[in-house]
């Protein structure tokens, strides 16, 4: 091989493991990129962190229609609580406000930290369930056998299409002890 | 018509020339080696043993689904050999396979003495040998090989059920194999960009070599982004991050993105170069130049530059606006322009030549019938709201089959048919070929068209045991799959037989009539000699380039 050849091989060659680094690490900012992505809702439609809280707004009430709302709750990998709304059904009126006790028990000796992730069925009603107030936007620490009632209120945004009868709202706790408290 | 009678400096000439000996002898010959055709040799055996070990795997599944209910393996295993099924094939199967040809013709092609960075070129292999060995490693372990589908999608891929003792270790083959590929691909650029003949340029280049360039650099843009999504699954299991679970903020759909940037750019990766090939090898058997030369390598690199923005299509369902949903669907739809062109190139390539049906002609021919099927169907999971109906059914099953088996597996069978006789020096059996053919391609049709009934009538992938409603589909399509894996002794026993001799017919350098007039390699002597182009020929066959010329 020629001297000269050589050198183009090491020039190009280190272009090319340059450009294979750099998209090892474009990999990684493809996390920013994706929550920017989300916020500007164009790949995702609602994401756990999405729910933000919203200050009251007066809607003008749709007593013509009524919306049930379901609740439902689950603790992810059998973590040792109970958690359960204080009622599983609620029939709404859209514009008005409503607010829900959930009853979360910390059943074993030890703190465990718990983040609850919320999903809609339909998919496509959670931008008009509006949340003014929720135990869902950050992580909760339970101390040994804590109980806490933990409100969420909510206003159905009266612009709901029509063909929404039901909306089902689930809450499920993850388990974050072991993360949070190794971080 | 330039039809390069290339004096081709013959290797007795040299002996003053150091490097013009002949390969070393023994074993350690195969582990040292350097040169390109001992490397490509190496690259296509294992990659043919490896299309045994992945064949097996799908025997394994096609007998469990044969008849309703449990009977050969329990669920977890089955799911274990859909994963490894598809780890196999991909990545120590197809991709290997098309390392292989890239070695072995690229320098014959454009006339370099060796690849551009042979001892990288020997460590890419074995890098790849010690990934595939890790991953099967896999299977002996507790709690098996890893079962939650290739695309390794969290939760699942984390959750303590599915991952025993086998996700780090799947993680590790899996950067592997992505360093090996990575430098695979810098060799082939580097060979193609610094190593062509003098009178080469680059739109004189065949389009073997300009598909693979492509992929070459697809290549080096996604496979370190897999690298980065599987490392970013190992600290999420064993160092406490959170890219992907809920529990500490993350997204397991964020996953679902990375994978598919990646995972879209791959399945060009994997077709890319089987373009390459077809395009090759029909005009030789059409008697006619290529038709559409530089309109092909556009396509080529319009597809490629598409297969970045298109991922999301693989996530139809995930909850995506409905802007995001109409862009993935339109942009996806745009790749049928590019692959069309192509396909009715081909077609147009073979109008009135005068044609006629060898062995690789056969597989060719049926790629490109088989892959237009594949790409229909394609076209149907790009409609958005319609996916949500396929969306992890037989469907896509029978869809990404289609674009794999009969296209790119039948071409690499047609450039085994194709070169082989090249390479070795001995005509392969003709009868037998043909009947490989003709099973192959009977087969493979029973084999996986049936899975678009099933698919459409909604039976899911990835499970062991299904509603009697699908049964006699699956059995039909088990009946096919057990043929076309049978069938494919017949390839094994030709490549053996090939190598020992063949027919006893001494082949001429151009093999197929007037092949010389298409590629350089056929102006080199058969068998081709174990170094080439020592000094670089001064004309290039153009007949493939006449219309741009």
């Amino acid at each position: 091989m020629t001297e000269e050849l050589s050198k183009k091989h090491t020039k190009l060659v280190r272009i090319l493991v340059l450009v294979a680094i750099s998209m090892f690490g474009f990999g990684y900012a493809l996390v920013p990129i994706y929550d920017v992505l989300c916020q500007w809702k164009w790949i995702e439609r609602d994401r756990p962190d999405d729910i933000k809280q919203v200050s009251e707004a007066a809607y003008k009430v749709d007593m013509d229609r009524e919306i049930t709302v379901e609740f439902l709750t689950t603790l992810n990998e059998s973590t040792p609580m109970e958690f359960h709304p204080e009622v599983k059904q609620l029939k709404v009126h859209p514009g008005e406000y409503h607010t829900v006790n959930f009853y979360a028990e910390n059943k074993a000796n030890k703190v465990i930290v718990v983040r609850a992730i919320a999903s809609f069925s339909p998919a496509l009603t959670s931008s008009y369930f509006e949340k003014t107030q929720c135990f869902c936007f950050s992580e909760q620490t339970f101390q040994p056998k804590e109980i806490k009632t933990m409100p969420m209120r909510f206003v159905i945004n009266p612009e709901l299409p029509v063909s929404y009868k039901t909306i089902t709202l689930s809450y499920t706790f993850f388990d974050n002890t072991e993360k949070s408290v190794n971080k | 018509m330039s039809a390069a009678v290339v004096e081709h400096d013959d290797h007795d000439d040299h002996h003053d020339d150091d490097h013009d000996h002949g390969p070393a002898k023994g074993l350690l010959r195969w582990i040292v080696t350097t040169n390109h055709k001992d490397i490509g040799t190496l690259y296509l055996l294992f990659a043919l043993a490896m299309f045994f070990v992945g064949g097996s795997m799908a025997m394994v599944i096609r007998a469990e689904l044969f008849e309703p209910g449990l009977q050969f393996v329990d669920p977890a295993f089955f799911n274990s050999m859909t994963t490894m099924h598809a780890l196999v094939m991909v990545f120590g199967a197809v991709m290997p396979a098309f390392v292989g040809l890239a070695n072995w013709q690229i320098p014959l092609m454009i006339g370099a003495a060796d690849m551009a960075l042979p001892r990288m070129n020997n460590m890419s292999f074995w890098m790849l040998v010690a990934g595939v060995l890790l991953l099967a490693s896999t299977l002996f372990m507790e709690g098996g090989a890893p079962n939650g589908g290739w695309t390794l999608y969290p939760p699942l891929v984390l959750q303590p059920i599915t991952v025993g003792k086998a996700l780090p270790f799947a993680i590790f083959s899996v950067h592997l194999l992505g360093i090996s590929s990575i430098m695979g691909a810098i060799n082939i650029i580097a060979t193609i960009l610094n190593m062509r003949a003098p009178a080469m340029r680059l739109m004189d280049m065949p389009l073997f070599v300009w598909t693979w360039l492509i992929t070459a650099f697809l290549l080096i843009a996604v496979m370190p982004v897999f690298a980065g999504a599987v490392t970013m699954l190992l600290t999420d299991k064993f160092f406490h991050t959170s890219f992907f679970n809920a529990a500490g903020g993350g997204d397991p759909v964020l996953y679902e993105h990375i994978f598919w940037f990646f995972g879209h750019p791959e399945v060009y990766i994997m077709i890319l170069p089987t373009f390459g090939v077809a395009s090759t090898i029909i005009p030789v058997f059409a008697r006619k130049p290529l038709f559409g030369y530089a309109s092909m390598v556009w396509a080529t690199a319009s597809i490629a530059f598409l297969s970045f923005i298109v991922w999301a299509h693989h996530m139809f369902t995930v909850g995506m606006p409905i802007a995001g949903e109409l862009y993935f669907m339109y942009a996806t739809m745009i790749i049928a322009v590019p692959t069309g062109v192509k396909v009715f190139n081909w077609t147009a390539t073979m109008w009135k030549g005068a044609m006629t049906f060898e062995t690789p002609m056969l597989f060719s021919i049926a790629f490109v019938v088989l892959f237009t099927m594949g790409g229909f169907t394609g076209l149907m999971m790009a409609i958005a709201p319609a996916d949500f109906q396929y969306h992890d059914t037989y469907f896509i099953v029978a869809h990404f089959h289609y674009t794999l088996v009969p296209a790119s597996i039948f071409i690499l069978m047609a450039a085994g048919y194709f070169w082989l006789p090249k390479w070795t020096g001995h005509m392969y059996n003709e009868k037998i070929g043909q009947l490989h053919f003709w099973l192959s391609a009977i087969s493979v049709n029973i084999l996986f068209f049936p899975q678009h009934f099933l698919g459409l009538a909604g039976m899911p992938r990835r499970i062991p045991d299904y509603a009697i409603q699908f049964a006699d589909w699956n059995m039909i399509s088990s009946i096919g799959g057990f043929i076309f894996g049978a069938s494919q002794l017949l390839f094994l026993y030709i490549v053996v037989d090939t190598i020992k001799g063949g027919t006893g017919e001494k082949v001429t350098a151009e093999v197929w009539e007037d092949a010389a007039k298409h590629g350089l390699e056929w102006t080199l002597p058969s068998p081709v000699p174990y170094h080439t182009w020592t000094t670089p020929p001064t004309t290039v066959p153009t007949e493939h380039v006449l219309d741009t010329h």
